[in-house]
């Protein structure tokens, strides 16, 4: 048995008093969970402690909290784990964050987790003529979606957001993964019509920063970054979605300056990715953004010679790359989820001679 | 010591004063540079959405180009190329069969990707390679009371498996030690880890200022005097962009924002007109009193 201190975060919205937090001193054996250190001092030393679970084995996804400041499930963060993270000695545990508190560690997962989930339609639009009996699907086809298909819906991702954090319609990882599991389904017979929705939404495909929270938040490997990027791509690529988000044309004028210029040419990026310098869209973006862009000449940050012309022209070596890869048939993608690397693969060591007798 | 440098796009575009930052202060640390002006771009995470296979090849080829040089590795001075480039490398690494697949691509060129290459930002090097017992006895003008706040840069920092950090290698840390071990004063605030904003900003244009501003803000309040970036693309939105973004938050901000090579070159005395400071939207020898905040004169090691 070892000492743990607990410091919880308190907060009751209904008392009219603000958060505080609260310090417990457990005993549990240090490869026990977080959330059972909870429950101790919950039925030690405060039954109004409050913490919602169930399975206590990491498939429900009720006990999403925030450990440390790190989002994940308490009933699958060791103690001994938990402390080691710690700046202080002391384990902190908090709600998660992008959702309302209902009460100490509980949030409101109706009021936003939910909610986007249920806007992306989270069920099979099943593909006509349904067939008599199953449908025959390829085994690869279906192994790709297996990764989506792993959430448990804790909400975990959804916490860290950063996209949501200032701005609260994001429709967020969890939502747009479980997207992918069903545009990544051959059975599915509304991809376009998913893909349209995400993309021409303002708050959603292409709101996504790229930040990396959500990999790091999922406590099942899901990826919900991974996905949201294969939804592009395919919204992108396969079904040519050019959203008024300006998503399509950013990628695909990021891909097409680097082709020409080998290196990134800024001062071409920004009025390409609003469909070109003399595009109606691009004008009042590109008058909005002169005050910048004076300011940036005036500072010898952008010069008229970088602006209008490019030091850098692609070799013509990197150009057949590009045009080998892209005249490919099919994208490759290689998913390490999936695939494992060489070193998981390999065959176990067979097993010593004397050990078999 | 001697390495393969890929400076990037940004410090060659937008962001010239970190380019040249670099070489100045690569000699008072005893780096050589090997440019890697072949090279392309890493595809900021882009490419990679548009098409995997086409990232992974290009960044191969950058690899494959160090490989070729003398260097001891390969240094970036930019986040979102560590994290691209690692995120690449990661799948490289992972399958021999794709790689074959890769390198048949590469073959033309004669170049040949193999794993083992080590590539680390120019904020690693300095705490793994070069050593911060080394970088302080290095220091002629301790950043006496210059409160600093670091901003890393998601790339950098995320996600930690893959970008190896853990107990040994607390690289998340790492601008805390070096503002500490130049003389500087750590300003810790909210925004120091999360994202800039800037790969929205041509999609949700709000949302993308709002976070630059917020985190600016959040330095602010806590009385930082300005903050330190590995990442060219970051500062884009947290300088460059800065007027806009007060206006998106409705607060004045006013708050130098330094590349890394600036703040290191500060500290090994060099002349701050010779980093390139006048090129900053929030010009930081306007809004930084050098004679408060700064030992002024550099005094000889």
């Amino acid at each position: 048995m070892s000492e743990f201190t607990l410091r919880l975060r308190r907060y009751d919205p209904q008392s009219g008093e603000p958060p505080y937090w609260e310090s417990h001193t457990i005993e549990l054996e240090p490869h026990r969970s977080v959330l059972e250190g909870i429950l101790q001092a919950r039925g030690r030393f405060d039954g109004s402690i409050g913490i919602r679970c169930s399975c206590r084995s990491a498939i429900c996804g009720s006990c999403g909290v925030r450990i440390n400041g790190q989002p994940g499930l308490a009933c699958h963060t060791h103690l001994d784990e938990a402390l080691e993270r710690s700046s202080d000695g002391m384990i902190s545990v908090e709600p998660m964050g992008n959702m309302p508190v209902i009460r100490d560690l509980i949030v409101d997962m109706d009021a936003v987790h939910w909610k986007k989930i249920q806007a992306v339609t989270p069920w099979l639009l099943a593909r006509e003529p349904v067939p008599e009996r199953e449908y025959l699907v390829d085994r690869e086809a279906m192994v790709d979606v297996t990764q989506s298909m792993a959430c448990i819906q804790c909400g975990a991702c959804v916490s860290d957001c950063l996209a949501m954090e200032v701005d609260p319609d994001f429709i967020g990882p969890a939502a747009l993964a479980k997207s992918y599991r069903f545009v990544g389904d051959p059975r599915d017979s509304e991809h376009t019509e998913r893909l349209t929705a995400l993309s021409e939404d303002p708050h959603g495909l292409y709101t996504c920063t790229h930040c990396f929270k959500c990999v790091d938040a999922c406590p099942k490997g899901v990826n919900p970054m991974g996905q949201i990027m294969r939804l592009r791509r395919i919204a992108g690529s396969d079904h040519h979605i050019e959203d008024r988000n300006n998503g399509y044309r950013h990628e695909h004028a990021f891909v097409d300056n680097v082709r020409r210029n080998g290196l990134l040419h800024e001062a071409d990026l920004l009025p390409d990715s609003y469909g070109g310098k003399f595009n109606p869209r691009a004008v009042p973006e590109l008058i909005a953004s002169m005050p910048v862009a004076l300011r940036g000449l005036l500072r010898g940050k952008i010069t008229l010679r970088k602006a209008l012309t490019h030091p850098h022209k692609a070799s013509k070596e990197l150009r057949a790359i590009f045009e080998r890869i892209e005249s490919k048939p099919e994208r490759y993608e290689l998913n390490l989820y999936v695939s494992g690397t060489d070193e998981d693969n390999e065959p176990n060591e067979p097993a010593p001679a004397e050990a078999i007798a | 010591m001697k390495v393969a440098y890929w400076p990037g796009c940004v410090s060659r575009g937008f962001t010239p004063e970190l380019h040249g930052a670099m070489a100045a202060v690569a000699p008072l640390l005893d780096i050589e540079l090997i440019e890697l002006d072949r090279a392309s771009c890493c595809g900021a995470g882009v490419i990679a959405e548009h098409n995997q296979e086409l990232a992974d090849t290009l960044n191969a080829r950058t690899f494959a180009m160090a490989r070729q040089t003398d260097g001891e590795l390969m240094m970036n001075i930019c986040s979102t190329c560590q994290g691209a480039q690692t995120e690449c490398q990661e799948r490289l690494d992972a399958s021999a069969v794709y790689r074959t697949q890769i390198n048949s691509t590469l073959s033309s060129e004669g170049l040949h990707y193999e794993p083992g290459v080590t590539n680390k930002n120019f904020l690693w090097l300095l705490v793994e390679e070069i050593g911060l017992d080394t970088l302080r006895q290095k220091v002629t003008r301790p950043l006496t009371n210059l409160r600093v706040g670091p901003f890393y840069g998601c790339y950098i920092v995320r996600p930690a498996a893959r970008l190896g950090i853990d107990h040994d290698h607390p690289r998340h840390t790492y601008l805390e030690q070096v503002i500490d071990t130049l003389g500087g004063t750590v300003i810790d605030y909210a925004g120091s880890h999360k994202c800039c904003g800037f790969p929205i900003i041509t999609m949700n244009k709000t949302a993308s200022l709002k976070q630059a501003g917020r985190h600016l803000g959040d330095a602010a309040d806590a009385n930082a005097d300005c903050v330190v970036t590995p990442c060219p693309l970051c500062h884009l939105n947290l300088d460059l962009q800065q007027p806009l973004a007060q206006a998106v938050v409705g607060r004045e901000l006013k708050m130098p924002v330094l590349h890394l090579p600036q703040l290191v070159g500060l500290a090994l005395g060099l002349d701050p007109a010779a980093l390139g400071f006048r090129r900053h939207i929030v010009k930081p020898t306007a809004v930084i009193d050098w004679a408060e905040s700064v030992v002024a004169q550099a005094v000889s090691a």
